[in-house]
């Protein structure tokens, strides 16, 4: 019988140099799911996935990979792994064709096979046309899609994917997502961290939200948003007025650069009484996001 | 800190490394295969011709042929060192190579030596691509100078060992230039290459020696072109193998220790 449970950590954590990255995190996830870590620059996303890569030791608690540990099973884990890297790693020795190829290799796929899939995954990614050309020939966004494509040679069960879509224009993200869309529908398991959260929201069936290496949420984006924002979110010019006004009817805002935030259930009523009472500038309302969850819990300082 | 001198884990999966290293010399072959024919042209008209013309011979042996076993001792180093350091460093910090292939079930012990493995082979490759002219130019002895061939392959190993051990501790690709030029450069001079080591005061010859690689290869290289047998091969061989284990072993360990984090 098939496990049900693709990756289990319990109490994760990774230190070095005297800094602990990941802070005694525990997740579970589950075959077929797309999974998602999400959390501002330095929140341990990077090294939670390599250690479910198999290329950075864990320094405690547990983990499992298809039922194995990774320092135990190493190869055996990695055989059955795709990883997209967050940094471009193609080999700027060989074709698009040539890395494929290449890549198949190393997971001791015979070469009538490893010939048949590359061809067959340049088509997957649309660049059958550029089949021969040398990779630093090609653009950032195809460069994105032939990493995708090689993360895909060895028919992995679990592909991990390390901010699959930075530095992509609209249309090449909107293509990556397609496919992994394509890939999930076939039953693959994914797990990907990403700094863009329409595309969480998009692709994530569950997700976390880390800071400074441990688990703030989890939960499916639609939930995490109502759970902890609301359904909608009025905005508001900054101004003297607004904020003294607010303060004394006791309705809860935030103040966010030069506008004032309200999170509500019902934004009609908000926007009347603000109108009504509150000689407003411009009133904006729309949806909550996962954008509004990830700030109220992360804050709004700068990370680097 | 982890031991140096732990013995790594090395599976059969090396030689896919050494596979798409070997795939890539022979696409760009022709950048490859001519600086080794010119540079055994270089020095046997530069030194042996010219030198040679004033200093006709040494201990009885044509000045040329004295030399000749330097050149191919020489290019073992060379091809070996440098592929293992500029060329090792290039696809481990700039190309990201190492990173890409761990994701795979190729461990890091695999990669670094899959890495020494190919340094050794091109070694191997320049001596056979040089013993064609050197022997043209009659001045090697066949056939007991084919033996250069296994000869250069374990000198490769040697000096890819060596080479991959400064990669792993070299904060970036231009402190490289240290020991190119402060070890390999004064190695190809002092280790009885081009005057024999017995012109050195007696504690420069016990300290070449006993800390010159290059000088046990150039030793055993002479013994098969000229070719003169000696039983001190058996002390020259030990000092190499012995050599080649203890930075070969560290080399994976420091490499380890630099990209698993």
């Amino acid at each position: 019988m098939p496990i049900s449970v693709i990756i289990e950590a319990r109490d994760l954590i990774k230190t070095y140099n005297g800094v602990t990255a990941v802070d005694g995190i525990s997740f579970a996830v589950k075959r077929g799911e797309v999974f998602g870590f999400l959390g501002p620059n330095g929140a341990g996303k990077t090294t939670t996935m390599k250690m479910i890569a198999c290329v950075s030791p864990r320094t405690a608690g547990s983990l499992h990979v298809f039922g194995m540990d990774p320092d135990e099973k190493p190869k055996e884990i990695k055989q059955q792994l795709g990883v997209v890297p967050q940094e471009t790693n193609l080999d700027p020795d060989f074709t698009s064709y040539g890395n494929l190829y290449t890549y198949s290799r190393y997971f001791d796929i015979p070469v009538d096979a490893a010939d048949k899939k590359a061809e067959e995954l340049l088509e997957f990614v649309q660049l059958q046309e550029k089949r021969d050309v040398t990779v630093e020939k090609l653009s950032g966004g195809m460069k994105r899609r032939l990493i995708l494509a090689r993360a895909l040679v060895n028919n992995p069960a679990l592909l991990i994917l390390d901010e699959p879509t930075i530095g992509l224009d609209p249309q090449a993200r909107h293509l990556i997502w397609e496919k992994l869309r394509l890939l999930q529908a076939q039953g693959n398991t994914i797990v990907l961290t990403t700094h863009y959260l329409d595309e969480a929201a998009r692709l994530c069936d569950r997700l976390v939200i880390m800071d400074n290496g441990k688990i703030l949420v989890e939960g499916a984006p639609a939930d995490l948003v109502k759970q902890y924002v609301g359904h909608e979110i009025v905005e508001v010019e900054k101004s003297d007025e607004v904020i003294l006004c607010l303060s004394t009817m006791k309705i809860p805002f935030e103040v966010t650069g030069d506008t004032v935030q309200i999170a509500t259930e019902s934004s009609r009523e908000i926007a009347r009484t603000l109108l009504d009472r509150c000689q407003p500038g411009t009133v904006l309302t729309r949806p909550a996001t996962l954008e509004d969850v990830f700030l109220k819990l992360t804050g709004r300082t700068l990370r680097e | 800190m982890q031991p140096f001198f732990l013995i790594p884990r090395i599976t059969r999966r090396a030689w896919k490394v050494w596979h798409r290293n070997l795939v890539v010399f022979v696409r760009t072959w022709h950048v490859n295969f001519f600086p080794p024919l010119i540079e055994a042209l270089l020095y046997l008209f530069a030194i042996g011709m010219g030198i040679g013309s004033y200093v006709k011979e040494i201990d009885g042996i044509p000045y040329v042929n004295f030399i000749a076993p330097a050149i191919l001792a020489i290019a073992v180093m060379n091809s070996a060192f440098f592929e293992c350091t500029y060329g090792s460093y290039v696809r481990m910090y700039y190309q990201k190579s190492f990173d890409a292939m761990i994701a795979t079930p190729l461990s890091i012990e695999d990669v670094i030596a899959g890495e020494i493995l190919w340094g050794a082979t091109r070694s191997v490759i320049y001596v056979i691509i040089m013993l064609p002219v050197l022997a043209a130019f009659g001045v090697i002895s066949l056939p007991s100078a084919l033996l250069a061939v296994p000869l250069a392959f374990l000198g490769g190993l040697m000096f890819a060992g060596i080479a991959m051990c400064f990669t792993a501790i070299s904060p970036g690709i231009d402190t490289l230039n240290y020991p190119s030029f402060l070890f390999i450069t004064p190695m190809a001079l002092f280790s009885g290459t081009f005057f024999p080591l017995t012109l050195l005061p007696l504690t420069l010859q016990y300290l070449a020696l006993a800390v010159l690689p290059l000088t046990h290869l150039v030793a055993i290289m002479r013994m098969f072109t000229l070719p003169a047998f000696s039983w001190t091969i058996v002390l020259n061989l030990s000092w190499i193998l012995a050599v080649t284990v203890i930075f070969c072993v560290a080399a994976i360990n420091l490499m380890r220790r630099r990209l698993i984090i």
